[in-house]
């Protein structure tokens, strides 16, 4: 069983990172709603106070790792140009997209809509961690508050999923291969 | 169990959470306007080639960044302990993340 060093960097960036903040997404958005909304009457204890800012935190740290992994190590192998006349592109997954009518809307719609809609996510998580750390508890008395954290936190959610849908199917329609061979075990 | 309630008495202004929410509704709408821009001049498209392997997006999302946290740190010096028309600045900062959904989506970039 091998995987090839770009393959396992596309799968950190995809799978580590995008697919972890796609996960804790959800629970961002409950907690968010259900702790700081005026009608509840539960007091917060301070711990769980702090571990929402921690998650919080956590979260805007795998969102940057995300766009930051793909633009900087995952796009410049996607992108990469192809010598004049190579008939094999599957070492350049954009023009092997671009080659074949039947593929090119995953470029031309997909990567061209996640390579800029995935920066949502970091921005508006770091300003609802940012919020939260600054507020905490005070965000009941800020409904008007709470209600826009909540509404960029969902925005969130759905940048993050867009860019992770389109980037699941351009890695099935054409993987961004090379580098190593990893060896991860051996086959019977 | 000792379960702690802190007080909830003190209110702090909301100036700060506006500066944050404003700001961020900037640095998003500014990665769809700097998206639709760089598509459409060859001079911005060049101009934002920050890290050549990246291409244009390093210039347009490195911009977009900057200012947002040049915005983020204005607002919050301005605002920090004012209370603000939240509704009205939150009614903006959401128009301005809608806009940056409908910017970067390409065939509503490809109307300009």
């Amino acid at each position: 069983m091998e995987i090839t060093e770009r393959s396992l960097s596309t799968l950190i960036h995809g799978m580590g990172f995008g697919a972890l903040y796609l996960l804790a997404c959800s629970g961002a958005l409950v907690e968010l709603y259900r702790r700081y909304s005026p009608a509840e009457a539960n007091p917060l204890a301070p711990g769980d106070e702090n571990f929402l800012k921690v998650y919080l935190v956590a979260m805007s740290v795998l969102a940057w790792l995300t766009v930051f992994t793909g633009a900087y190590i995952i796009y410049p192998w996607y992108r990469a140009a192809a010598p004049v006349g190579a008939v094999n592109l599957a070492a350049f997954p954009q023009r092997l997209l671009l080659s074949n009518a039947a593929t090119s809307g995953w470029h031309s719609l997909g990567m061209e809509w996640k390579e800029h809609v995935a920066w949502l996510a970091p921005i508006s998580i770091t300003m609802a961690a940012a919020v939260v750390i600054r507020y905490g508890r005070n965000l009941r008395n800020h409904p008007q508050l709470r209600a826009a954290v909540l509404c960029f936190t969902l925005v969130s959610f759905l940048a993050a999923g867009i860019a992770g849908f389109f980037g699941a199917m351009l890695v099935k329609n054409a993987p961004v291969e090379g580098g190593r061979n990893l060896h991860l075990m051996h086959g019977e | 169990m000792k379960k702690l309630e802190l007080s909830t008495s003190t209110v702090l202004p909301n100036g700060s959470g506006a500066a944050a929410i404003l700001s961020a509704g900037i640095g998003a709408f500014m990665v769809g306007f700097l998206a639709v821009a760089a598509d459409k001049s060859a001079f911005l498209k060049n101009l934002f080639i920050f890290y050549k392997p990246t291409g244009p997006l390093s210039g347009v999302t490195t911009s977009a960044i900057l200012v947002w946290l040049i915005a983020w740190g204005i607002l919050e010096g301005r605002w920090r302990n004012r209370t603000v028309a939240l509704g009205r600045i939150s009614a903006v900062a959401l128009v301005l993340l809608g806009l940056s959904l409908l910017l970067t989506f390409p065939p509503v970039a490809d109307f300009f």
